[in-house]
């Protein structure tokens, strides 16, 4: 078995500090207990997630919600199944102390979450992972927060046992913007919708009596982009999550689109096209200053920064069909990367900075791929009459995309993990497209 | 509702209100003795359909009487033959109607990506502007906007519907 790879530590303190959480006894010691997720199909790991114990009748109800919502989680990811709680053998109350690793061992469960709700206004929250195997504790945490973000916190929860038992940072705290579709296909209605991942707390944006298209959230998941369709041209827009509040880019020379964050946050990159013609433009959202990247009569559209914001991959029909590019972040350099047969869309570079997911359309299928960023090893993960939009999440291993049936015509969104395995759809209320996955909560 | 479904209704409207106003020139025509006798047939000219209510430099004369849209090939904002016939058309009857302003719709089909396509929509609405103006309409009188694939006239998912979406539609602003 492989060590334990170094969590990102970092990150998970960061995260829980938010909700006032703090590090519970845990020795870091060597780990026995590792799942490796970075090959082909993974065999879900069993795992038991008792009800937490409560202090008192209000306290013990959160607990079960809370543990239900761990679970539901890590089920999602394809890495973790469940074992049905039936089958537990101690119980809640009993598990306020060391477990009786045997009970577990008998249900062959590998790993086990337990906790206690001291309090359920505020909440307060303990939670202990298990090796059961090992008998020894991999991870306490203890955390606070407010009654009304009990679901941020069992997010955390899962994220802390994800990361914990794959050396992956989790993405169950984070949030998903995409356009809710209805009515009729000649006059459709589309509205800016956000969601959390596991589609709760949704939410319009938008009221559905302008054309909205393509949200992207801001690195701090402060801030949303998107395109509207508002006299006199179509353009981009941001908007404050919190206050709902509209912040006005001034005028473009043409129409804007296609709006892409920065790693930073401190630009944005938008396409604008002007007689025909479409350029890629970074726009300094504190000056509000407009700097060319692109130029000729190719269509240049469909920027994604690399993680550490050097490079820009886009899409660009220069070479005579739409093909993917990568640039310098100034401009320069400009390189082709796709060369299999087929047209090439939609380059989203992984928050790893590993991979670029992509969209290709050949021989009357859509396909979402992956490929290096040089344009080495090219995989197909999905092929279907229409596969459009990659997203990440934000720990670059599972890929968000929107599928249209031809029969029927609906659309709706689906995630993937980047081994081509896993395949789940999204529930959302309506007809969705283009999704855009957060990164972790702030 | 389809560009056919539209001009099926609009004739049938058309013909509806031509009936009830012979039927009220029938009725005062008994009285006028103009008329037939009992159990006889009455007969008037009918035009094409639509064709009696079209007002002249209006949308529905462009769509009528000129054609309002182009239609293009797979990834391609080149006119052809017989879109350079429907622009020549169009723009004679803008130079007749100089007070018309119009605004060039750029449509794609839905095979290729949302942004790709937007850019693709303005490129064809751009192409069609530019050969009117080389025909010698002002620029002036000229806007283009990019729908992308997001308004297809022909709601099905196969090679015919797709080849009525590639287009690019001459609307007459209403505001002027």
């Amino acid at each position: 078995m492989s060590p334990r790879p170094l969590l990102p530590r970092r990150t998970l303190l960061a995260g829980a500090a938010a909700l006032g959480a703090g590090t519970l006894l845990a020795p870091p010691g060597r780990a026995q207990l590792q799942l490796d997720i970075t090959r082909g199909f993974v065999e879900p790991m069993p795992i038991a997630v008792s009800p937490f114990a409560g202090d008192g009748p209000a306290a013990r109800e959160r607990g079960e919600a809370i543990a239900l919502l761990v679970s539901a989680d890590l089920d999602s990811s394809g890495l973790f199944r469940t074992i049905d709680r039936r089958a537990y053998i101690q119980s809640p109350e009993a598990l306020r102390e060391i477990p009786r690793f045997a009970d577990w061992r008998a249900i062959n469960a590998q790993a086990l979450v337990t906790g206690v709700v001291r309090s359920a206004e505020p909440l307060l929250v303990e939670f202990r992972l298990w090796d059961v195997f090992g008998g020894t504790q991999m991870k306490g945490l203890r955390l606070e927060a407010p009654a009304a973000s009990w679901r941020r916190l069992a997010h955390k929860i899962a994220d802390a046992v994800y990361e914990r038992l794959t050396g992956e940072r989790g993405y169950f705290d984070t949030k998903i913007a995409y356009i809710a579709e209805s009515g009729p296909p000649t006059r459709r209605i589309k509205r800016v919708a956000v969601m959390d991942q596991d589609g709760a707390n949704h939410n319009f944006l938008t009221d559905g009596g302008q054309l909205v298209l393509t949200p992207r959230l801001s690195p701090d998941v402060g801030t949303i982009a998107y395109l509207v369709f508002r006299p006199p041209a179509p353009r981009v827009v941001l908007r404050e999550l919190a206050s709902g509040r509209e912040i006005v880019l001034g005028e473009f020379p043409g129409m804007s689109f296609a709006p892409r964050f920065s790693p930073d946050g401190r630009t944005l990159l938008v396409s604008i096209a002007q007689g025909g013609d479409t350029d890629l433009f970074a726009l300094d959202l504190a000056s509000r200053r407009l700097r060319r990247l692109t130029e000729g009569a190719s269509i240049d559209t469909s920027p994604s920064f690399s993680p550490d914001g050097s490079r820009i991959a886009f899409n660009s029909d220069r070479g005579g069909s739409p093909q993917l590019y990568v640039m310098n972040a100034d401009g320069s350099g400009v390189r082709r990367i796709s060369f299999g047969s087929g047209r090439y869309g939609e380059p989203e570079w992984s928050p790893r900075g590993d991979l670029v997911a992509f969209s290709k359309i050949e021989k009357g299928f859509f396909h979402i791929g992956v490929m290096k960023p040089d344009g080495s090893d090219e995989r197909l993960l999905t092929r279907a009459f229409q596969d459009e939009s990659p997203t990440w999440a934000p720990n670059g291993r599972v890929v968000l995309f929107s599928r249209q049936d031809r029969t029927g015509g609906r659309t709706r969104l689906f995630s993937i993990d980047v081994t081509g395995y896993n395949q789940r759809e999204i529930p959302t209320p309506m007809d969705a497209s283009d999704p855009n996955w957060s990164a972790p909560l702030p | 509702m389809n560009r056919r479904e539209a001009l099926a209704a609009l004739s049938l409207l058309s013909l509806a209100a031509c009936s009830s106003s012979s039927d009220t020139a029938t009725g005062s025509a008994a009285g006028g003795g103009a008329g037939v006798g009992a159990g006889g047939v009455s007969s008037a000219e009918l035009g094409g359909p639509g064709s009696g209510r079209v007002v002249p430099g209006t949308q529905q004369d462009l769509e009528v009487n000129v054609g309002d849209r182009v239609f293009f090939a797979f990834d391609s904002s080149v006119l052809d033959d017989a879109a350079r016939q429907t622009l020549e058309r169009q723009a004679a009857w803008l130079k007749q109607f100089p007070a018309v302003s119009v605004t060039i719709e750029g449509h794609c089909d839905e095979r290729g990506t949302r942004e790709y396509n937007l850019a693709l929509g303005d490129r064809r609405a751009n192409a069609v502007k530019t050969y009117l103006v080389a025909l010698g309409v002002s620029p002036d009188r000229i806007r283009t906007i990019s729908y992308g694939k997001e308004r297809p006239a022909d709601p099905g998912h196969d090679e015919t519907a797709w080849a009525l979406n590639r287009r690019a539609v001459t609307v007459v602003n209403v505001s002027n």
